[in-house]
């Protein structure tokens, strides 16, 4: 049952409820579909970015004038994200929404991605944002929702970790 | 190559400021954007380097209907190059960004930036997409960089080279959360 949940296409429908209008995005494999749906919603704005830290800054300045986002990347992202993270959002208090991709882990067949995909739960706790890892498609609206609530109603910066068990590990020879 | 008073540059594009929002990096042009007087509607980076411009972005996004001005200094801009192709995809047209650019890194002890070396941040910025990107030297050139910030219509982008004298240091209000819920409060926002 639960792989018939279109989870891409729930992402973007919550998306929709909450009133966000503007999805940052560096993209991953894991996102490609909610990045087309994103793009092809008329009240959403996908905004490609060149490094994942820009939409820290580029949500912040978004909350500023009134309007909700959410920061789509792949877990390497989490770490090119750091300052930012520390010295715009927690520092001023931002309400901030990041989805993040999983490498690195269950099935992971690339070396290089394990480092970093081990350090993002850490990372982001030492830095005050709340984590909610989904592993399984009926899990990934209630916890779209649940972090939606926490960002934009109790102000908090949190992240919707994507599984690789969820989204697929990347095959390689 | 004449160089401006930085604060010369800020006062004459904040006069007579309107709806105007304003967004400064970290360092000196924030002390510059609180010289100019302290205004609820301007939000002062102290920190996240290289956010000035993707932060202005998102905000200007947000409020298509009122110009914002994001100001910033040469060391500040370096760090986030990216961010100006991001604004060259996104073309806002009520974002203008200017950089003060004195050629040194002012808050560590004046160490020399890339502009220092012949970085060309008007070059970049046009291959970013920013055609209009202008470079300002002379006082004489304010006056159409001002008419620019406040009435453009189209994403502009303008470098004004200052000297490197050393202005005193104007402190706005640090606490993040106060600058961030009264920019809000004065745009009607909860």
């Amino acid at each position: 049952m639960s792989s018939e949940v279109d989870w891409p296409l729930a992402i973007q429908h919550a998306f929709v409820r909450a009133r966000l209008t503007q999805i940052a995005y560096v993209p991953d494999a894991g996102h490609k579909r909610l990045i087309e749906l994103c793009q092809s919603e008329p009240t959403l704005r996908a905004i490609a970015l060149t490094s994942e830290e820009e939409g820290i800054a580029l949500l912040a300045g978004a909350w500023l004038g009134g309007a909700r986002g959410a920061l789509l990347m792949q877990s390497s992202g989490v770490g090119n994200c750091v300052n930012a993270l520390a010295s715009i959002t927690r520092a001023c208090q931002f309400p901030l929404l990041m989805l993040v991709t999983m490498r690195g882990e269950w099935g992971e067949g690339n070396p290089w991605q394990v480092p970093m995909g081990r350090a993002v739960v850490p990372v982001l706790e030492a830095l005050g944002v709340h984590c909610a890892h989904v592993e399984h498609a009926d899990d990934v609206v209630p916890a779209t929702n649940a972090l939606l609530t926490m960002s934009f109603k109790a102000g908090c910066a949190s992240a919707l970790l994507l599984g690789q068990r969820l989204i697929g590990a990347k095959v390689f020879q | 190559m004449t160089a401006l008073d930085r604060r010369q540059v800020i006062a004459e594009l904040l006069r007579e400021r309107g709806d105007l929002l304003v967004v400064s990096g970290l360092g000196g042009t924030s002390w510059d954007v609180a010289a100019g007087g302290d205004d609820p509607r301007n939000f002062y980076l102290w920190g996240g380097m290289g956010g000035a411009v993707p932060l202005a972005l998102g905000l200007a996004l947000a409020q298509p209907a009122r110009r914002v001005l994001a100001v910033t200094g040469d060391g500040e801009m370096l760090m986030g190059l990216g961010s100006l192709a991001t604004v060259g995809a996104q073309a806002p047209r009520n974002l203008a960004i200017v950089v003060i650019d004195n050629e040194r890194y002012g808050e560590t002890g004046g160490q020399a930036t890339h502009t220092a070396a012949g970085c060309d941040l008007v070059a970049i910025a046009r291959g970013a997409g920013l055609r209009s990107a202008a470079l300002v030297t002379q006082f004489e050139q304010l006056a159409a960089l001002r008419a620019q910030v406040h009435a453009g219509r189209d994403t502009s982008f303008a470098v004004c080279k200052v000297t490197t004298a050393v202005s005193p240091m104007i402190v706005p209000p640090r606490d993040g959360a106060l600058l961030r819920t009264r920019f809000r409060q004065a745009l009607g926002l909860g």
